[in-house]
């Protein structure tokens, strides 16, 4: 039994090499721009599913935090000329803040109320934003395109330094992702989200640990936006703060599979490429297709598999184990 | 003349007021019947304006003559979405009861700007154009005749619920589906009755809007937010809780669109959602 941790162990560091390797490969900048959307989707991905999967909050107001840590990093880089090495850590701790203001009160609501207080929190946001004269309203924010380097975290000539960046990023977020899923943390959100009465009879203060969840994941889709302002150069209120965003990043999570560590990657590499092929493919004509595809996998996934689609290679595999021991079971 | 310019606002904010409660009930009753919370809804709305716009251009038909075509399509419509979807994950998680109606949503904004471009379309001079004056006070024509048709309807469908066999055992299906299942009444049934209503009305107040508002693929994310306030604040499941709120909302918009700045509009309205969410989750008249 004890084979099958370490075989998983193996398969990480082997696909974790891969994605070290993959620049060296893929040399294209569009195809490198391709892998690092991916990378940013999967990111938020997985920072969505600390709250939403772990513990079943779901938020369709993630691009809130998003914002804040777009904003925060290029405000102060902007004003102060603080490096986003510093700015982006600063715009977590402004989420990790606002989400706790956020949720102290909407954590006593249940399911589809919660999910749209999270939504009319970022609506609010965004028009308070856009309405903004500090953060230069609807016209946005430009972050300078010199000095280059890895201080300002700005790169010109290439996009190999950016895939680098967001694919640490990504691996900070699974380890995070990990580590409370391992610890006695994760069991406590798997408590809350499955057995609310049960846990709370057992003394777990379920508004804590949903507070601790939303810390975690809004620390981490703050980073996601500093990332991204970083990468575009320029942030708006309608790039960073609109639900569409805050849409995507759940959909990734619940394409993928809610509450595992390595769903919404899986969500991401299928719905950004799901969105940029058939972009390519149809063009302005084929408007709505990649909606169109997407919408329909959610619909199966959520009437076939509520796992997403990690929960049908699970049951493959279970299925193809069964197969394999009782082909076994007749050879003995 | 500052007196008129309020009653001015006022009125506007009851006759758009109106047209949220329209949309709103719908979704109501169907969160009553089946604790479903439905966010393609602004699409069935979405799906009532096309109808209107298509028989508009292609056949020269008025929204006001089609509308009862308009409201019979969106009955299929919602009783097939309920068959196909809704039907499978009545028993399922919440979180796959968010996603099915949520990917409903996506699918159908898909599908039109698939099949009818992103583009914004206008139904020009229709049998309802022009302004009213009423003591001093101006308003648009298709707007209030859009007023008088959701109260209609709204009213009809308090009298088919409270005042025929049917209705009564819709609610009756609202208020405990197994007792009401050991009284004879197909719950299947009901459910699907729910939902081409809930879609019905969205599409009825689709066609009304046609007459004054621009018709394109993401309209009902407009209205979508818009009617969960109203939900909300009149009380999840209560059809007459959703007609004040509807009122309720549509002055709380226009009057801080007035005098807070149009900017603030949306935030003003979602605030409200917070604060009843917050300070009271049954809204002013849901079951508790």
């Amino acid at each position: 039994m004890n084979a099958v941790p370490n075989r998983k162990v193996v398969m990480a560091a082997l696909v974790a090499l891969g994605a070290v390797a993959l620049p060296l490969v893929v040399t294209q900048p569009s195809y490198q721009n391709f892998l690092i959307l991916i990378l940013m989707g999967a990111q938020l991905g997985v920072a969505w599913n600390i709250l939403g999967g772990y513990a079943g909050q779901v938020s369709l107001g993630h691009a809130v935090f998003y914002g804040i840590g777009a904003y925060t990093s290029t405000v102060l880089s902007v004003k102060l000329g603080l490096s986003p090495w510093l700015g982006a850590p600063l715009g977590g701790l402004v989420a990790v803040a606002f989400s706790l203001a956020m949720g102290w009160p909407c954590f006593r609501l249940k399911g589809h109320y919660f999910a749209m207080a999270t939504i009319a929190v970022a609506e609010i946001a965004q028009v308070l934003v856009t309405n903004s004269d500090v953060l230069e309203g609807a016209v946005g924010l430009s972050l300078p395109m010199a000095p280059t380097g890895w201080a300002p975290m700005v790169f010109a000539t290439s996009k190999v330094p950016y895939y680098y960046l967001i694919l640490g990023l990504l691996g900070l977020t699974l380890a995070v992702g990990w580590a409370i899923e391992r610890s006695y943390i994760g069991y406590f959100f798997r408590a809350i989200k499955d057995e609310p009465e049960a846990a709370r009879a057992v003394g777990v203060s379920l508004t804590r640990y949903k507070l601790v969840a939303i810390a975690a994941s809004s620390f981490l889709t703050a980073l996601g936006g500093t990332f991204y302002a970083q990468k575009e150069l320029f942030i708006d209120p309608g790039s960073t703060f609109s639900t569409a965003i805050s849409i995507k990043i759940a959909l990734i999570a619940i394409l993928g599979g809610v509450g595992s560590l390595f769903g919404p990657v899986l969500g991401a590499v299928i719905l950004i490429t799901i969105e940029e092929y058939s972009r390519i493919l149809f063009g302005s004509t084929g408007a709505g297709t990649d909606m169109i595809i997407y919408a329909l996998l959610i619909i199966v996934v959520a009437v076939y598999s509520p796992s997403g689609l990690m929960g049908v290679l699970r049951n493959l595999g279970r299925r193809v184990a069964a197969r394999r021991a009782a082909k076994a079971e007749v050879r003995a | 003349m500052t007196f008129n310019i309020v009653l001015q606002v006022v009125v506007s904010g009851l006759l758009i007021g109106l047209i949220y409660a329209l949309v709103a009930v719908g979704l109501s009753l169907i969160f009553g019947v089946m604790d479903i919370v439905n966010f393609a809804h602004g699409e069935f709305l979405m799906l009532g304006m096309y109808a209107s716009f298509w028989g508009f251009s292609l056949f020269a038909f008025d929204p006001i003559f089609t509308l009862p075509l308009t409201a019979l399509l969106l009955f299929a419509v919602g009783v097939v979405v309920y068959r196909t979807v809704i039907q499978r994950i009545l028993t399922a998680p919440m979180l796959s009861q968010i996603f099915a109606t949520f990917g409903l949503m996506i699918l159908l904004r898909g599908v039109a700007q698939f099949l009818w471009r992103p583009d914004h379309r206008l139904v020009n001079h229709t049998i309802v154009d022009g302004n009213v004056v009423l003591g001093g006070i101006q308003f648009g024509l298709p707007q209030l005749v859009a007023a008088i048709g959701a109260v209609l309807v709204t009213g009809g469908l308090w009298f088919f619920l409270h005042r025929t066999r049917l209705g009564t055992a819709l609610e009756a299906t609202a208020i405990d589906k197994e007792a009401a299942t050991l009284m004879g009444i197909d719950a299947q049934r009901m459910f699907a009755l729910a939902w081409g209503i809930g879609a019905g009305c969205a599409g009825i107040a689709g066609a009304l809007l046609t007459t004054f508002f621009p018709i394109f693929p993401e309209v009902g994310a407009d209205f979508i937010l818009t009617s969960f306030v109203v939900v909300v604040l009149g009380g999840f499941g209560s059809v007459v809780g959703a007609f004040y709120a509807g009122i309720l909302v549509g002055l709380i918009e226009v009057c801080g669109g007035f005098f807070v700045g149009p900017a603030y509009k949306t935030a003003i309205v979602l605030s409200v959602l917070l604060l009843v969410l917050l300070v009271r989750p049954r809204g002013l008249m849901g079951r508790a």
